[in-house]
């Protein structure tokens, strides 16, 4: 009896899901060309797409005030999962998501507590120490320089974790450390970053992380021109200038935003903050056909040996939130 | 003017409707039919009394900044500084209500706009006085103007103000007396919109000025320093003392974008928070050919724009909301050019 009903509930659920899932995207400035972090997104949300026949609708935000009202114009409409993409549409999708109860909402990088919203949070701290120790590693000059794309908590907490991972390996590395600028604009200004990545480059800096979105390309382009190395972020960038990147921190933002449409079509969406680490591949550091010569295996087995350090704990990579009370 | 007003007021209506006409044709190449565009555009800025409310918030700051560039103009002076001015009136608003947070009752937005004024208008004191007295040229000068506006903002509010609840650049919140939303039968009718007093406060100030400027001597002589600079300085009017005057009060105007934003809508100074209000204003005022009457309803239509297109990311495959921006170029440019079209007809009827 209790298979028969299960049956027929799997039935029922299938039929349900005939009428595909309509999910929409509200990329952060930059857009979903960036390459970098909205790209994750808008490639997690494209996967679900192809795989499993969702209607997406991506939209790019230009001014802070439209976001609510884009959020809520999708749900009054017939969308049932939006997902807005960075800390800065936070307030937005609260206020959105307290209007809309019955619709599903996710958010990246933002803690939003509310009954029908998931808050896709990355342990970035983590990942940005295994580049850091990798950048020391490749260092002949041992200097080495840090390059954000908006200054704010967020981005200060890559920079930590970053700084510690160079010092572990490396601990009398000079670091320099610029932002491109204070405000969202700051995640797509090529012109400045490379500016800032030329003066680092030419003070005698040999390895740079770049943690600043669209603005990451003139970071790629001073270090090309320089024939040094960058570190790209959030997505696999190690193609962009093959034999110059010298690894990529990955966020997977792509995958967080796959499993929250998953959980969607599934029925199973839970709201409350997931969080993604080294532990379930959150972040990590990539390793492809562009970058293999550039690591070697001596290198890559300390890595290793560092994230296996860092998830059974023994490593405590020193997180900003925590030493600045937020989250 | 007046005896040919009707013409004019025709030919500048035609403009408008022919630029509109002209920012739809061009969605046809991109593959969308117009007509549904208008629609969805209409029915996203007026179809539900959100979406009103939301189009009249919008419409209040391009307001006060047209009101703000038509004061300049009308004296001859072309501000571009709209922007950095509304910058700083709006975080020297947000500023005292974060560093004085217990002044009680009406005192409390009384005392933030007397602020948000003052801080506008000294900023554009500066260029304002550069031109007058030194005699550079204020386009130039208010632009920079901006840059130091936004570094300047920049620096205040990370340095000093952080809101250390959010991660985004913004002040810490104003006490609740400076919040004119909690008491304000505007937003409540309109339900969630950001919409608040300050809208009627915006249309008050419209008409207060369009008396000034046409109804009062000093206004009178501040108008002729923009007609005619010579004319007015041989008839004894002191232009430089007027000129700062009309700066100032522009400043002042654009620094009262604080109303709608941090003390009817967030209660914060936002970094970023301006949807190129100050340069939209630009184009308010000079659709509205400067007279603060007619800069109600052009910034009325340019906030419905800028509303109405946000929906078309949604509603549309091929159009984005960037559309905005081309409808207001070409209402510009066909009301501009409509300008010529009185002058031919008058033309026209001179010749034998």
């Amino acid at each position: 009896m209790i298979k028969l009903l299960s049956i027929l509930l799997s039935v029922f659920t299938l039929n349900a899901g005939a009428a595909p899932l309509k999910v929409a995207l509200v990329l952060d400035k930059g857009g979903k060309d960036d390459k970098s972090f909205n790209a994750a997104a808008f490639a997690g949300a494209t996967k679900a797409q192809s795989e499993l026949g969702i209607t997406l609708k991506a939209v790019e935000t230009t001014d802070d005030t439209a976001v609510e009202n884009t959020m809520r114009s999708f749900a009054g409409k017939d969308f049932d999962l939006i997902i807005g993409i960075g800390f800065a549409q936070a307030e937005a999708l609260r206020k959105a998501a307290t209007a809309f109860p019955a619709k599903h909402f996710a958010i990246v990088d933002a803690d939003v507590n509310l009954p029908n919203v998931r808050s896709l949070l990355f342990e970035e701290h983590q990942g940005s120490y295994l580049v850091g120790a990798l950048s020391a590693m490749a260092s002949k000059t041992g200097k080495i320089g840090f390059i954000g794309g908006m200054d704010v908590p967020l981005i200060r907490r890559f920079q930590m974790g970053f700084v510690a991972g160079v010092k572990k390996v490396n601990p009398k590395a000079m670091l320099s450390t610029n932002y491109v600028g204070v405000t969202s604009d700051s995640w797509n200004n090529p012109a400045k970053s490379k500016e800032l990545a030329l003066t680092q480059y030419g003070a005698g800096t040999d390895v740079i992380f770049a943690a600043a979105g669209a603005s990451n390309s003139g970071v790629f382009d001073a270090a090309e021109e320089k024939k040094v190395f960058v570190i790209g972020v959030d997505s696999n960038q190690n193609w962009v200038k093959p034999g110059r990147v010298l690894t990529s921190m990955l966020k997977r933002v792509d995958l967080a935003v796959y499993a929250a449409i998953q959980d969607s079509i599934k029925g199973k969406f839970t709201a409350g903050a997931e969080r993604f680490g080294l532990k379930n591949h959150g972040v990590d550091f990539a390793v492809d056909q562009y970058n293999q010569a550039l690591i070697t295996p001596e290198m890559q087995k300390k890595l290793e040996a560092l994230k296996a350090e860092i998830i059974a704990g023994k490593i405590v990579v020193p997180d900003y939130y925590k030493l600045n009370g937020k989250k | 003017m007046p005896k040919h007003g009707f013409i004019y007021t025709i030919s500048t209506l035609l403009g408008l409707a022919l630029g509109i006409i002209a920012g739809l044709v061009v969605t046809k190449f991109a593959g969308e039919n117009p007509l549904h565009v208008l629609q969805v555009i209409i029915h996203s800025a007026f179809g539900s009394r959100y979406d009103l409310g939301l189009t009249l918030f919008y419409a209040t700051p391009l307001i006060f900044c047209g009101l703000s560039v038509a004061m300049a103009l009308n004296a001859g002076l072309f501000s571009i500084g709209a922007e950095g001015q509304l910058n700083i009136g709006a975080l020297a608003a947000a500023a005292v209500g974060a560093c004085l947070p217990n002044v009680p009752g009406i005192l409390a937005p009384c005392l933030a706009l007397l602020a948000a004024a003052l801080a506008g208008g000294i900023w554009a004191w500066i260029p304002g006085w550069l031109r007058v007295v030194k005699g550079s040229h204020e386009v130039i000068n208010t632009i920079m103007m901006n840059f130091i506006a936004y570094a300047f903002c920049g620096w205040i509010v990370r340095v000093y103000l952080q809101n250390p609840a959010s991660q985004n650049p913004e002040t810490k919140d104003m006490g609740a007396a400076y919040f004119i939303r909690a008491h304000d039968p505007i937003a409540h009718f309109f339900g969630d919109a950001p919409v608040s007093m300050a809208f009627p406060i915006a249309l008050l100030i419209a008409l207060l000025l369009w008396l000034f400027l046409e109804k009062t001597k000093l206004g009178f002589e501040l108008k002729a320093c923009g007609e005619n600079e010579d004319a007015a300085k041989l008839a004894g009017i002191p232009v430089k003392r007027l000129r700062l005057l009309a700066m100032v009060l522009a400043g002042a105007l654009a620094g009262w974008v604080a109303l709608p934003e941090v003390l009817g809508n967030v209660g914060r100074y936002r970094i970023g928070f301006s949807a190129d209000y100050g340069f939209i204003g630009i184009a308010v005022a000079l659709l509205a050919q400067n007279n603060p009457l007619l800069v109600v309803p052009a910034g009325i239509l340019f906030g419905a724009l800028h509303k109405g297109a946000g929906d078309l990311d949604i509603e549309t495959e091929h159009v984005t909301r960037d559309l905005s921006l081309i409808i207001q170029a070409l209402v510009i440019l066909s009301v501009s050019l409509s300008a010529y079209f009185p002058l031919w007809w008058m033309n026209r009827r001179k010749k034998p």
